[in-house]
Formats: structure tokens, sequence, C-alpha cells
């Protein structure tokens, strides 16, 4: 591993100071001059067609642009594959900048100048717009606007709050001397108190996702971060206007009117911003039938969005993030899901790549000889009244928000949160749009500002995580996505709704209910596709994520392991049932031991020493009796598995369409399985009327038997559901040996009912779970009762792994499981066992 | 101040209900005012139908089994007594308060609460979440959206997740161990004026 990140390094470097020689060639010189010099030379010295020519110039601009872009990628490339005792301590965002560091002083020690610099209009117009609609398009909403209200406190009046503080505290220690002797009056330090007061989405996003604490923490330093950028531009234009203004001339009216003009600024944004939601609803709701293109849309109305509102001056970053907040619901429903995908991609591919850049141009612009001014004074002061301001300003804050919030935040939340208060690039943004000419200080500001950003995502970076892991922040419970968990949320839901309405009381409930039953009834009929209206029951859509995983799973599983065959040692098997088990289900217990044990004799003959092993002797003496023919029917089943399992014919279509993906697959493959099911129906119809396949007698004595068995009996009413079916589509002579494997299956609570792998595939209508996505449920759902692949519901698949062998990938799958038992039992096994299927 | 002392007087065992409850006199003395509300008739006690009145929670989806749960087996009324104490469950687990080692388990705490969850499914009163009981409530909270054989497909998924013990229903157990990752401290608590 390290050998291959030096490797890249030591690439981009290269690369860098390879390109950087044609770089300074192109920018030290007048371009014109260069321009005309070719001209001049081409014409004097064309005697003869030239082959090819070197036109550097040509492509100058787009060439450097992606060369950065490309060194970006490489950059990242190398941070994340450095050794992880380095990125386990290190955060992202802190080593990129250092890597910045590095390349910056590459180019400078090329070039002896600062050739490349992040430049404001570069960063706000085609860096930043992407990150905060990815930041937004991705926000959970309802988490979001559950704690809207402390957000918007935070955002609002904690920024104003550091701005003022910072800035009036600067100006008191300057005016009292510690400074020395600088040209800064009170309205530059407030204008620089409200470019450094604002959390930057960018760093906080960065830092904060490789912790990972608990989702409210989370929402709330990602929320203040994302909206308070909008108004501490606000506020930065405020106080430009007053600095440019001058301080005599502004008196009351000026500054009610800067006031006015903030709560225009910011809500006019955020209003803009849901207006282009709802138009780039209403635009999806069309695109059905351009839906190559339908994704760009987002990005494109979002861009608009955040444009509209710059050249409205209004605030741009509320108007993108409202927009993306606001539409992802009616989006991501409209489209279809391929778009819905490829917005996702798209949009964190633009956004980390941007992140990316910024952090590396951060570094890079720190190589600058002529920003740099020191004052002691100025620099340290500012990094502690940033940093206290902070502090007091969360406490002061959540303090006044926990008198009325239903769950406290509690006071470590609150040091990690006042910690987590990281300054990043459109701090620096802004310092670089100060104009020179209305303040004289500007590149100590810009240093300064440079120096809390370094100081804020490198040391505060790294130090988070630890502080976190001392602190023993609550972490985000990482969790699979649970069926049961969204019901009962919804639940909970109606519940509180009902226990205010019984108190009496006028609540948050009231008011998320109210808004949802608006949302449906109105706002969802205007912005939603019809259809999509209709399937779009969350629950159920969870519902049917958590299938398509399943299915997913099921099959690429089976495919690696070149049939269906689950299957592992049982000596594992064995262990793994008691452990999970244990003896509080020991009224479930024969059914599997049964199967187990049956198969340990019959194959394996050793019986002797897994009776002894057994520990319920009653049913291994059960099983003598049986052994033999259930050997059979494992055999007969994994014939069975085999023969309908589907492998796709090896004739890949390679049609070229701008507009259209592969074409419709999914027919040839419903045509295959009709086929060969059918010509399985035939022989085994065939075998059945001639009498071929002496199986049929065992077998119906065999099922007659298990029938018996089974005490406790509540598979029964399900077992006849799929005779029924089986014999529906079958005919009763035919569907016997059928049904009664299947009813093997599941009387042994087996777990093999996925629809695919049941004979009852006649007609298209039965569609095999990979095209569930259309409207029609999977036939059988019954069958889906036990879904074979979810974690915790392995064991039922236990002994169909068992009689059917081959290697336990399965299990290995579950790696949580028992991962160091197996590790040696199954090629042994498996080995052994082979020849008797084959 | 003499007004709050007098109405508090009025209810009976007030002290032993704030000591269960953990509820202030200011909270007693609210939920005590609108109980009367409720009670329009001014018998001293609920019934089905005064819930029934109430216009929102005729439009909960699962309004009547709430109602339901404030009344206990073979019970038609309810008391002020009994309605302070389901409402206790709902209040926000307080983390300061002393943790007294022989004290009984307090309402609101998570176990409770999910109890009370639980037992909105389990309309048998058999300690089990069977597919039928399951099968209501998801039918009362989708609606319409939704065919009755995905309504079965997806209860069928949601018992198969939880049930530990494969008897095809949910038990407490069960119940409590499937939403063991959910903060339900968040979910199942309201802020009660005071």
């Amino acid at each position: 591993m390290p050998s291959s990140v030096y490797l890249c390094l030591s690439r981009a470097v290269f690369l860098v100071c390879f390109v950087n020689p044609l770089i300074m060639q192109g920018l030290s010189e007048d371009v014109n001059e260069i321009q005309d010099h070719h001209h001049h030379q081409q014409k004097e010295n064309l005697t003869g067609l030239p082959i090819v020519t070197f036109r550097w110039h040509h492509v100058q601009t787009p060439y450097l642009v992606i060369i950065w872009v490309f060194v970006a990628g490489l950059a990242k490339l190398s941070v994340v594959e450095l050794s992880h005792h380095v990125t386990s301590v290190f955060p992202e965002s802190g080593l990129l900048i250092m890597l910045g560091f590095v390349l910056g002083g590459i180019v400078w020690g090329a070039d002896m100048a600062q050739t490349f610099k992040l430049i404001p209009p570069t960063f706000f117009y085609y860096l930043l717009p992407q990150i905060i609609l990815d930041a937004s398009y991705f926000m959970p909403n309802k988490l979001f606007f559950s704690n809207l209200g402390a957000i918007l406190i935070y955002a609002i009046f904690g920024t104003c709050w550091n701005a003022a503080t910072v800035g009036l505290s600067l100006w008191g220690c300057y005016e009292a001397g510690v400074m020395g002797d600088l040209d800064i009056g009170l309205l530059q330090f407030l204008l620089f108190g409200s470019l450094i007061a604002a959390v930057d989405p960018v760093a906080v996003i960065a830092v904060f996702e490789e912790v990972h604490v608990n989702e409210v923490l989370f929402i709330l330093v990602f929320g203040e971060s994302l909206l308070n950028d909008g108004v501490t531009v606000v506020l930065y234009n405020v106080f430009d206007a007053f600095v440019s203004l001058g301080g005599p001339r502004i008196d009351a009216a000026e500054i009610f009117k800067g006031i006015f003009s903030f709560v225009v600024v910011a809500f006019g944004g955020s209003f803009l911003g849901i207006v282009f939601a709802i138009l780039l609803s209403l635009l999806t709701r069309c695109t059905k039938h351009i839906q190559i293109i339908e994704a760009g849309f987002i990005f494109v109305v979002g861009y608009l969005s955040y444009l509209t509102a710059e050249m409205l001056s209004l605030s741009a970053i509320l108007s993108i993030t409202f927009c993306g907040i606001c539409c992802q619901k009616y989006v991501n429903a409209n489209m279809d899901e391929k778009s819905v995908t490829t917005v996702r991609h798209a949009m964190k591919l633009l956004a980390n790549g941007s992140e990316t850049m910024i952090f590396l141009f951060l570094g890079i612009t720190a190589i600058d000889t002529e920003i740099w001014v020191w004052n002691t004074g100025f620099i340290l002061l500012t990094l502690l009244f940033v940093f206290i301001y902070r502090i007091i300003g969360t406490f002061l804050f959540t303090w006044m928000l926990n008198k009325f919030r239903l769950v406290p935040i509690e006071v470590i939340d609150q040091v990690v949160m006042s910690y987590g208060g990281l300054r990043g690039a459109v701090a620096y943004g802004l310092a670089a749009m100060l104009d020179e000419d209305k303040i004289p200080e500007k590149n100590l500001m810009i240093s300064t500002t440079l120096i809390v950003v370094y100081f804020t995502v490198i040391l505060q970076g790294i130090t988070m995580k630890p502080l976190v892991q001392w602190l023993k922040v609550k972490r985000a419970a990482h969790s699979d996505l649970k069926l049961i968990e969204k019901l009962n949320n919804r639940a909970f839901d109606h519940i509180l709704a009902a226990v205010e309405d019984i108190c009496g009381r006028i609540g948050d409930n009231w008011w998320t209910r109210g808004w949802n039953r608006f949302e449906e009834n109105y706002i969802s009929w205007l912005l939603m596709k019809s259809k999509a209206r209709k399937n779009r029951d969350y629950l159920f859509n969870i519902f049917h994520k958590l299938n398509l995983e399943d299915a997913i799973n099921y099959v690429s599983e089976g495919e690696r392991q070149g049939s269906l065959a689950f299957s592992r040692s049982d000596e594992a098997a064995n262990v793994d049932f008691k452990k999970q088990f244990g003896s509080e289900f020991a009224d479930v217990m024969p059914n599997i031991m049964v199967d187990v044990s049956n198969y340990e004799l019959g194959i394996e003959h050793f019986s002797v020493t897994s009776i002894v092993k057994d520990t319920i002797p009653s049913v291994s003496l059960d099983i003598h009796g049986q052994d033999r023919k259930n050997a059979m029917d494992d055999i007969n089943a994994h014939h069975l598995l085999q023969q309908h399992l589907y492998r796709s014919r090896k004739n890949h279509r390679h049609k070229y369409s701008r507009s259209h993906f592969s074409i419709n697959q999914n027919e040839d493959e419903v045509q295959e399985i009709f086929q060969r099911t059918m010509r399985s129906r035939l022989e085994s119809f065939k075998s059945a009327k001639m009498g071929v396949n002496p199986a049929k007698k065992i077998t119906k004595h065999h099922k007659k038997e298990l029938m018996h068995k089974m005490s406790n009996g509540h598979t029964d009413s399900t077992g006849h559901l799929y005779e029924d079916e089986v014999d529906r589509a079958v005919g009763r002579e035919a569907g016997a040996i059928n049904s009664t494997f299947m009813r093997d299956m599941y009387t042994m609570g087996a777990g093999i009912e996925n629809p695919v792998f049941l004979p009852d595939m006649d007609s298209p209508a039965h569609s095999p779970p990979w095209l569930m996505e259309t409207e029609a449920v999977a036939p059988s759902q019954r069958a889906q009762r036990r879904l074979p692949w979810t974690p915790n519901r392995l064991r039922r698949l236990a002994p169909m792994r068992i009689s059917t062998c081959s290697t336990d990938s399965f299990l290995m799958a579950d790696v949580s499981l028992t991962l160091e038992e197996h590790d040696e039992q199954p090629q042994t096994d498996s080995e052994e066992m082979r020849p008797v299927f084959d | 101040m003499g007004s709050t002392n007098s109405t508090l007087l009025k209810i009976p065992n007030v002290e032993v209900l704030m000591q269960e409850t953990g509820f202030s006199p200011a909270h007693i003395i609210r939920l005590h005012d609108r109980f009367k509300a409720l009670d329009k008739e001014g018998r001293g006690h609920l019934c089905p139908q005064d819930f029934g009145a109430i216009k929102e929670l005729a439009m909960n989806p699962i309004g009547d089994r709430i109602i339901g749960a404030f009344f206990s087996p073979g019970k038609e009324t309810v008391d002020f007594d009994t309605f302070v104490k389901i409402l206790a469950h709902f209040r926000p687990v307080d983390k300061d308060r002393p943790k007294e080692l022989n004290s009984p388990e307090p309402i609101n705490s998570r176990s409770n609460k999910l109890r009370f969850a639980f037992q909105l499914y389990d309309q048998d009163k058999d300690g089990k979440i069977s597919r039928d009981e399951l099968l209501q409530v998801l039918r009362a909270m989708l609606g319409m959206q939704v065919t009755e054989e995905q309504l079965e497909s997806v209860a069928d998924r949601t018992i198969q997740e939880a049930d530990l013990d494969r008897d095809d229903a949910i038990s407490f157990e069960e119940f409590r161990k499937s939403l063991e990752k959910i903060n339900i401290d968040n979910l199942m608590s309201i802020r009660f004026l005071r």
C-alpha cells in the first residue's frame, strides 16, 4: 500500500513540475505578444506544410483547469491511500491543505511567484454551488425540520453574535493599543468579524463525516453551518456597504435599512430557492421521454437558482440550499429510478471533487509572500476571540434553547458543537473579495483568515476525533434498514399526535401533522406524477427496497458459487444453531435437528459420533428410518435447483444509443425462464406418468411422516397454500414430487422460498424477483414469508445449506457470525462430499 | 398561588400521583383542567365517547386504539388518576432525577414507553403481536395506497425481522430487541405545558 501511495504522490509532483514551466511560460508573458510572435514565426518559417505544431496558448486555459482538476484528483487519491495510521489521526481536509502547501511550494519554487490561487469568483461560482446543492439535496429532511428552530437560532443569532463580539472585541483591543499602528476603524473590524463568523459547511462536513456523532448533534452543526453561510454573506454585504458609506454618514435610518436588507436578502433567497424547487419538481413531472437527460435538470436548475439569487443580490447560498431541500422528495419520486441514481452519484462526484479542489487550493494559496502580513496582536487575538466567543455563544444559545427543547442538548454535545466551529473557504473567499481601496489592511485580514482556517481545520480537525472519543459523545448507531423500525416510527408519530390531542395542546406534532396533510393533499398533487403518488407510501418503499436488496444478494451469491447450493459444514451449523437458538427455543429445535442429523447420518456415515454429540437423542432415534430417503431428497432438490437456476446467455447486445441504455433485457430472461420451466415440467410430467421415477411414492410417504411429526404445526396452513399453488400450475400428478420438495424445504424452515426457485413460473404474470420494480408484486408473496437473505434469518437457510453442499461463502458474507469456526471446515468437507452429488 | 393550591387540594391523592408520575403541580393542574373540559357532563370520569369527541383524534388512523389504551379491560370509564398515569408515559425521561435503588421503575421509562406502543398492536392482550394484529395496524396506517396483498407481504416481512423464535408473532421481548437502536426517548415524548 505505501509504495503505491508514494508512487501516486511522486507522479503528482512530477506532473506539476513538468507542466509548470509551460504554465509559467503561458502566464508570465503577454499573451498577445506570444500570439503575434507565433504568427510571425509561422509566416516566416513556413517553408512547407507543418505536420504538427505546438499550440499551447490555444488550449491554455482549459488545459490548466483540467490539469489542476487532475492533480486534485491525484492528491485526493494519495491522501486517501495513505497508510491508515495517518488517515486515522488526520482528517482528510487537513491533509489536503498540507498537500496544498507542498504543491504550492513546488509552484513557488519553479515560479518564484504565486501563480495559482483560489480567487473568489472561481470559488463562489464554480466550486461552492455544487457542494451546497449536494448538502441540501441529501439533507435528512425530517431531522432538519424538526430541529429547524435550533438551527435557525444558531445560524442567525449565533452568527450575528460571533460577528459582533469578535469585531467589537478586536476593536476594543485595538483601541487599547495591543496591535500597534493599524489603519482599521470600527466598521472594518465589524466587517472582518462578519466574514470570520461563519462556520463553514465544507470543513464541517469533511470533519464530522469521519467522526460519526449522533444524528441530532450532526444536524445541528451541519444545518447551522449551511444556513449561516447565507447569513454571513448577507452580514458581510451589509457591513461592506456601511464601510463604503463611511462612518459619519451612517444614521439610524441606514442601520434600519441594513437590518431590513438583511431580512429581505435572507428570506428572499430562501423564497427564490423554493420557487425554483417547485419549478424543478414540475419539470421532472414531464420528463418521462427524455430520461437520459432528466438528471441534468437538477444541476442546471439548482445552479440557476444560485445565479438568479446572485443576480438579484439575494442570498445565493440560501437559495440553492432551499432549492435542494424542497425538491428532493418530488424529484426523487418523479424521476426514473436510474436517473435518481445518476443524480446521486453525479452530485457526490461534483461535491467531493470541488471539496478536494477547495482544500488543496486553500493550501496552495498560502505559499505567497505578498499576502502575508504579520501582526501578532491582531492574529493571535482573532484566534482567541473566534474560539472563545464560539464557545460562549454556543452555551448561551443552547441554554436558551434547552428551556424549550423536548430533549435538551447535553453539555457534552455543546462542547463538541463549539469545538466544531471550523472556519473554511467561505471566510477566505469573502476576505479575498475585500476592496483594497476601502480597507487598507486587506492583506492582514486575508492572512489572519487563512491562519484561522488552518488552525481550525487542521488542529481542531485532528483533535476532534480524540475529543469525541474522550468525551464519549453519543455516536450514530450504525444500523441496517429495518422495516419494523420504520413502521414503529410511523406508529409513534400517530401516537404522539393523539396524545397531544388528548392533552389539548397544539404542539409540534400538531403542526407536523397539519403540514403533512396539506402536503399530501395539495403539494404532492401539484408536484408529483400521479403514478408516483400512488405507490409512494414510505413504508412500502422501504419494503420494496429491502426486497430488492435481498434479491440482489441472493442472486449474486448464488452466481458467485456457480450454483445456488448454499452450504456449510454441518459441524459449524450445529454449533451455530445451539448458540443462536439457545434453550428457550427448544420447541422448534427438533425440526432442525432432524434435518441436520439426517444429513450427518445419511451422507457422511459417521453416525455414532454425531449422535453422541447430538443433545436431543429422541430426535436422533427418529432418524434411522429416514436417512436414505432424505439423502435422495437432497440430491433431487439439488438438481431441481440447478435446473431452475437461470444462467444468462452470453450474447450481450452492444447496441449503441445515446438516449437509451440496453433495451429491455428482461424479456429475454423471462422467455428463457419460461422455456426452461416448461421443459422441466414436461419431463417431470412424463416421468410421473410413465412411472419412471420411483421417488414419488417414497416422497409422498415421507411427506406424510413429516407432517405427522410437525407437532407444533404452525406452518401447516402455508404449506397448503404452497401445495395449491403448485398443483394449480403443474397438475396434481406431476406436482406431487415438486410439492414435496417444497414442503420439505418449507416445513424445515429451510428458507429457499424465493420464487425463482419454485417451479411455478409458467406465466409472465408470475414475474421473477428481479422484475419486482414493476407495480405488480412478486407472485408468491407467501413465498416471501421467509426471505432467504437477512442476517438474522440465516439460520432458516441452514438445513438447506447442509443438505446441498458446497463452500460456505453465504455465511462468509455474514461476517458477524462465527467466522473463525468455519474457516477451516468448509473446504475439506465440501471436497469430501462433492462426489456424492456429481 | 392560592388558586393553584386550592385546585390541587381538590384532587385526591395528588401527592402520590405526583410522586408516581413525576408531573409538577403545574402539569397536574393543566391536565386536570383538560380532564374537566373533556368530561363534559361532569361525572368525574371519562368515557370512550368523550375521547371520540376530540375531532383530530377521530381522524387519527390508530386513534381508536390509543383511546382503547386508556381503558383497562372490562372498564368503561377512566378516572383522573389513570388518565394522568397513562399520559405520564409520554413525559420525557429526566436524566438528572436521582436514581434510588429500590424505587419502582418510573412510568416514563424506556421499556414502559415501549410497552405502551406494544399494547396498541396487541389487541387481544396475549402478549404477542400476531400477523393479523399487525396487519390491522398496517391497514390503518398505510390506508388506500397499498393493496391488500402488498400489506400482507409487508406484515410478513416485519414479523420476520423481529421474530426470533419463529412463532410468527412478535412477543414483547422481541419487540423491544428489534427497536433497540431507536431513540425511544425522542420519539415517544411530548412536551407538557406547565
